[in-house]
């Protein structure tokens, strides 16, 4: 049983303008075999949470913790939070020239659990798991992420996550750009992976559509970089009739009256 | 002949009147030095005084203006103003360009098989001049010094098995001239390895003739010491159908500058033209080439890619592409990669296509100087890959492309070791 605590998380990023802050005292408790939804409009700061706790480095924090298992995750080098068994599924994967897809993932392996493979099982598995997500064959000798569609780029990243077994996966709006079919396929393989009972899952997600595949215990709602509800599925239920439109007009409406405030 | 290529071939064309004395409307072209009516070293007499060529062309304009010259006197003494010369720092040319290059050439060891032959030629043999003329003073400096030249044939249509190597040894830090002859007779196919290794300070010149119908790769690797200084005109002349392959390596040595050249005299020839070059702290890596599309229906490829790291590491490399109007039927296409791995580094690159005749299959050229990119970096990290692993995965993936262009396993295995080393260097 593992848990990954976020507390009062406070982030900046550094623009033309100067310093801007998207991230206002975010708190979040996740535990193994849970699975969390964040959900929110554009701009809320919900792709920075996931790119902060994998330790990008446009992202400063300001203040607050994260913490895996009581050790100290903002102390961690990037490939030292991997190591420790933190996955983020990323939005926009980038493509990686000259590595080829066979020796990245046996890389990557390798560098997660300390020692290498062995050859014979880690092809099978591989292989197993790539036509479960219904990944060509041969993709393995292709360069990593290179000419892959959208789609293609996101069975990739499951594909990682699958074999990678982190105790927390972090999916950064996964489902934005799949078809149905392909969004099937995708949340297949997340609850695979959930199922195993050793995985945590933060989901993000701008859309209530993956939610029909892949079930939350918890929805977190997110508006300008805070959580500002939090339930049950029956959150997201009620997100799906009604959209975020509640949340930016209340947020509009605080706007108008600090204004008329500083007018008066 | 669609429109599409059309236009894409009147890229580059030249400028019937240039806006800036010296620039095409593509920009940089030519130094403005070489007028006829210019005082510079290449200006004036010099332009007209051509042993070869006679003077046609515009100097400043087009590639096919360049004096070439057996005789050195014709070179006026450089300044590092000229256009081929002004990226070369000449003072750490140690000579090769002002002295008389008398000091001991680099020994040659050759392995060939039966079939092919290996001779030690004099300066008289009917072989040296066949495919080459010196195109700069360095070049010419060793035509006029060399004592003996090694002359490799490979007789009309033998297939060379395996390939056939020539290590060349440094012999010292005297500036020393070379010459060497490969010449693949009719139908004949053979793969010349010219394995440059040891301390040098020499300029040296190749000529290669592959005749109608051969198919030949010559592959130029240059490890030298750290101290070498190694200029080398490597010019091919090339046959009806023939098939020309050209692979550059350059990693050792403290100033190397390779010029190769690929020459069409008959159609229906193909060449390829690789390059792969890795500059540590204060290395100067220069390759500058030339292909001349003079007949109708010949292809070309090229593609260089070179690493940097470490303070004034230093790359160049200038490729020259010329179509001539009679070179209809052209396709060809030349690129350069460049990965910048520290701060420090510099890597100049300058592509130059210039097109004389509208009706060609095709024609492009393409550069591209990046860094070692902050995201890739955060990708495979962020997969649990420490850094150091991270940039060794990429810069093996980036120069790999090239290495398996040389399909002779044991060098193939020998450049990867070389280049993990070079990686190496980074890690302290």
């Amino acid at each position: 049983m593992s848990t990954l605590e976020i507390k009062d998380l406070h982030v900046s990023i550094d623009t033309e303008q100067g310093t801007k802050e998207i991230l206002k005292g975010v708190s979040l408790t996740i535990r193994t075999g849970e699975i969390h939804a964040i959900m929110g409009p554009n701009g809320s700061g919900k792709s920075t949470l996931a790119s902060t706790i994998a330790g990008h480095p446009r992202y400063n924090v300001t203040s607050g913790s994260i913490t895996l298992d009581g050790e100290d995750v903002l102390e961690m080098s990037v490939d030292e939070r991997a190591r420790a068994g933190l996955f983020l599924a990323m939005q926009y994967p980038v493509e990686v020239p000259g590595v080829s897809m066979t020796n990245f993932l046996r890389t990557a392996k390798t560098a997660i659990d300390g020692e290498a493979p062995k050859l014979r099982t880690w092809t099978k598995d591989v292989k197993a798991a790539m036509e479960q997500l219904r990944i060509d064959a041969d993709f393995t000798q292709r360069n990593v992420n290179e000419g892959f569609s959208g789609g293609e780029k996101k069975r990739v990243e499951i594909l990682q996550l699958e074999l990678f077994k982190p105790k927390f996966a972090i999916l950064d709006e996964t489902d934005s750009g799949l078809d149905v079919d392909a969004l099937k396929v995708v949340s297949e393989g997340v609850n695979r992976a959930q199922s195993g009972g050793n995985m945590g899952t933060l989901l993000i997600t701008h859309y209530t559509r993956i939610l029909r595949y892949i079930k939350p215990e918890f929805v977190h709602v997110f508006v300008d970089g805070k959580v500002v509800e939090e339930g049950g599925p029956e959150l997201a239920d009620r997100l799906e009739e009604e959209g975020y439109d509640r949340y930016v007009q209340g947020a509009g409406a605080a706007t108008i009256a600090a204004d008329a405030a500083a007018q008066a | 002949m669609t429109d599409i290529t059309t236009e894409k071939a009147r890229i580059g064309a030249p400028s019937t009147q240039p806006l800036i004395d010296g620039f095409t409307e593509e920009g940089e072209n030519l130094s403005p030095l070489n007028t006829v009516d210019s005082k510079a070293p290449l200006g004036g007499d010099a332009v007209k005084a051509h042993s070869h060529g006679g003077g046609v062309g515009v100097p400043d304009s087009s590639r096919a203006g360049r004096l070439t010259s057996y005789a050195l006197a014709d070179f006026k003494p450089l300044t590092g103003m000229e256009e081929d010369w002004r990226f070369t720092p000449l003072k750490r040319l140690r000579g090769l360009h002002t002295e008389v290059l008398n000091g001991a050439a680099p020994a040659v060891t050759v392995t060939a098989p039966d079939s092919v032959r290996v001779e030690s030629v004099d300066r008289g043999d009917a072989r040296i001049g066949s495919a080459a003329i010196p195109e700069d003073r360095v070049s010419a400096n060793a035509w006029e010094n060399f004592a003996g030249a090694t002359a490799v044939t490979i007789p009309a249509e033998v297939q060379a098995e395996g390939e056939i190597t020539l290590v060349l040894t440094g012999q010292g830090d005297a500036p020393a001239a070379q010459h060497i002859v490969i010449t693949a007779e009719k139908f004949s196919k053979a793969v010349v390895v010219l394995d440059h290794q040891g301390s040098a300070v020499v300029s040296e010149n190749v000529e290669i003739l592959v005749e109608d119908g051969a198919e030949l790769t010559v592959i130029s690797l240059q490890e030298w010491s750290d101290d070498s200084v190694h200029a080398s005109s490597q010019q091919a002349k090339l046959g009806r159908d023939a098939k020309f392959k050209h692979i550059v390596v350059s990693l050792g040595g403290d100033l190397v500058r390779v010029t190769p050249s690929a020459r069409f005299t008959a159609p229906g020839a193909e060449a390829e033209m690789y390059g792969l070059y890795f500059a540590d702290a204060g290395q100067h890596l220069e390759q500058r080439l030339f292909v001349d599309h003079a007949v109708a229906n010949c292809k070309s490829n090229v593609l260089y890619k070179g690493a940097l790291q470490g303070k004034n590491a230093h790359t160049v490399w200038v490729g020259d592409v010329l179509i001539r109007k009679e070179a209809e039927g052209t396709d060809t296409y030349e690129a350069n990669r460049n990965l910048v791995l520290t701060d420090g580094a510099r890597a100049d690159s300058v592509p130059n296509l210039e097109i004389e005749t509208g009706l060609i299959a095709g024609a492009g050229h393409a550069s591209a100087t990046g860094r070692f990119d902050d995201e890739h970096l955060f990708y495979l990290m962020a997969r649990g890959i420490p850094e150091k692993v991270a940039r060794r995965l990429v810069v093996r993936g980036f120069l790999n492309e090239i290495i398996q262009q040389i399909k002779v396993p044991a060098i193939e295995e020998r450049l990867t070791a070389a280049v993990e080393r070079e990686l190496a260097a980074t890690d302290n």
